[in-house]
């Protein structure tokens, strides 16, 4: 079913899609790189959360080919993180190191969102079919760092929040509902 | 100097007569008469919309740096009243009711009382006065504001001498305004200033911007404006002075001691734990430039803190 996989992909490029469309059309309102940033870091969490939803889901009868899309759906997270990275260096500080290594050490939602960055890239390097085989067993050991990571992109997230939390409370809600299930999940398998 | 201050105005900083008679004759086809009666108008919804002013002096003060278009200083707004998001409050703005308007004066004061806004303002000419705006999450915006120097005010309430500090106080109104009916800060928005930084020339209180009414997302009727402090000293939608003795209760700085202080005065060597504030995006540029100590007031305001350690009273 690659015609399914390539629907995904393609449905993944919407917010992209509109995101470009944006700016062409200057519609992103007057401050463009802020919306930009916030945008694909939205989108970042949002594939997350879907990628993390997959294993819960697949479980209901008749979803279990929802499988197929998870590593699609990790690899769309990445590749939003990666444009709200690159948003923030190239047009938020425009490559200003000194200032983008200051902001690493004293901007604990800088940090934290750094970490949980790096713990994403080798999930996306190593999401290939060679790779898995290479890895064999330990593919999956490693892939649970997604568990980590999402929790550091809340943390990221609520580090960030100025007053409003209403938002950040309605994500941290569901990651706890996809983390808990995994924890209820395996405390049932070995009970 | 980049910017030219210019409280004695000479002939020439007057509205060019040509001008001021096209105003003269809008104010008169609108049938309106007098400044009083042009604020009492609501502003519009649609910002772009919003009243034009009466007789302004122009050249008050004047900013040798590029304005930001109306449509953007009037767009991206924080105003939690009416919503967190930066476009919330623009789309918000026709909830906050600004007819009829009162402000309470009181405390320290010789002669207390409440206040019509048209005759808070009547005895004030209007002047426009361009200033750096500088928020304390490192974006800037150039403003030409509409409005008064909050000392004159003071003066005509006499400020008795025990009077050290002035509170301020935005509207409260939870039925109407959906900010305040989630406690994302504590209601009503309070801001202050010491009585000398309220009494020095460059702090206003204004009325209008781009030389129409303030949008009510901009905080129509009646707000202040402190152009060497971050944007959230400057409140919006006042109904309340004060003068007191004990320095005031400041809503950001109730709300994280650690990150706003009380003087919030714009200072690039004073880091955030959230945003760098040695350098500003200008609403409308790519790069950002550095920001000014004091943002650029400096020569103007630095003397009100001589002797004072700013990374402490920060
Ligand atoms: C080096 C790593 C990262 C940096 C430097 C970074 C930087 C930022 C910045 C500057 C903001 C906007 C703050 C503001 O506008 O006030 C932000 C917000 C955000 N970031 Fe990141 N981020 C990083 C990693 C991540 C990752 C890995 C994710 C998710 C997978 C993520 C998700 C978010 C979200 C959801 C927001 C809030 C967006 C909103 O307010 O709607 N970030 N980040």
């Amino acid at each position: 079913m690659v015609g399914w996989r390539r629907l995904v992909w393609l449905i993944g490029l919407i917010p992209l899609g509109w995101l470009l469309l944006g700016l062409w059309q200057n519609t992103l309102g007057a401050n463009p790189v802020e919306r930009m940033i916030r945008f694909c870091g939205d989108w970042a969490l949002w594939w997350l959360l879907m990628t993390l939803a997959v294993s819960p889901l697949r479980r209901l009868p008749g979803w279990s080919g929802l499988i197929r899309f998870r590593r699609l759906l990790g690899l769309l997270s990445l590749f939003y993180a990666l444009l709200h990275v690159s948003g923030y260096v190239v047009l938020d500080h425009f490559f200003s190191w000194e200032t983008i290594w200051r902001d690493i050490l004293k901007r604990p939602y800088i940090t934290v969102g750094l970490m949980a960055f790096l713990l994403l890239v080798p999930l996306g390097v190593t999401s290939t079919r060679a790779w898995m085989q290479r890895l064999g067993r330990h593919w999956g050991a490693l892939h649970r760092l997604i568990y980590p990571a999402s929790v550091l992109v809340m943390g990221h997230y609520v580090l960030m929040i100025k007053a409003d939390y209403r938002a950040a409370f309605v994500y941290g809600v569901i990651l706890a509902g996809l983390l808990g299930w995994r924890v209820v999940s395996v405390v049932v398998r070995s009970g | 100097m980049p910017f030219r201050w210019n409280p004695e105005l000479r002939p020439e900083d007057i509205t060019p007569e040509e001008l001021f008679r096209q105003r003269r004759r809008f104010m008169k086809s609108a049938a309106l008469v007098g400044v009083g009666a042009v604020l009492g108008m609501e502003s519009l919804e649609a910002a772009e919309t919003s009243a034009p002013l009466g007789e302004v002096r122009s050249g008050v003060v004047t900013l040798n740096e590029k304005q930001t278009p109306f449509a953007d200083a009037s767009g991206y707004c924080n105003f939690y009243e009416l919503g967190t998001g930066k476009e919330d409050p623009s789309r918000q703005a026709d909830r906050l009711v600004t007819k009829p308007w009162s402000v309470l004066i009181d405390g320290e004061v010789g002669r207390p009382g409440r206040i019509s806004l048209e005759e808070l303002i009547k005895p004030h000419p209007l002047e426009e006065r361009v200033y750096r705006m500088r928020c304390v999450e490192a974006w800037s915006m150039v403003i030409p504001w509409v409005g008064f120097s909050l000392g004159a005010l003071l003066q005509r309430f006499e400020p008795g001498p025990k009077a050290q500090y002035v509170s301020f106080e935005t509207i409260l109104d939870p039925e109407r305004l959906p900010g305040q009916k989630r406690d994302i800060l504590e209601w009503p928005y309070r801001e202050g200033l010491r009585l000398d930084e309220a009494m020095h020339p460059l702090t206003m209180l204004a009325v209008g911007m781009y030389g129409r009414v303030l949008p009510n997302q901009n905080g129509a009727p009646l707000r202040l404006v402190v152009p060497w402090k971050y944007g959230f000293k400057s409140i919006k939608s006042i109904v309340r002075i004060t003068l007191t003795e004990q320095q005031p209760v400041t809503s950001w700085n109730a709300h994280a001691p650690g990150e706003y202080g009380f003087y919030a005065n714009v200072n690039p060597a004073v880091s955030h734990p959230r945003w760098d504030q040695s350098r500003e995006r200008r609403i409308g540029e790519f790069l950002r430039r550095e920001t000014l100590p004091f943002n650029g007031y400096g020569e103007q305001v630095a003397g009100l803190y001589t002797g004072m350690d700013l990374t402490r009273f920060f």
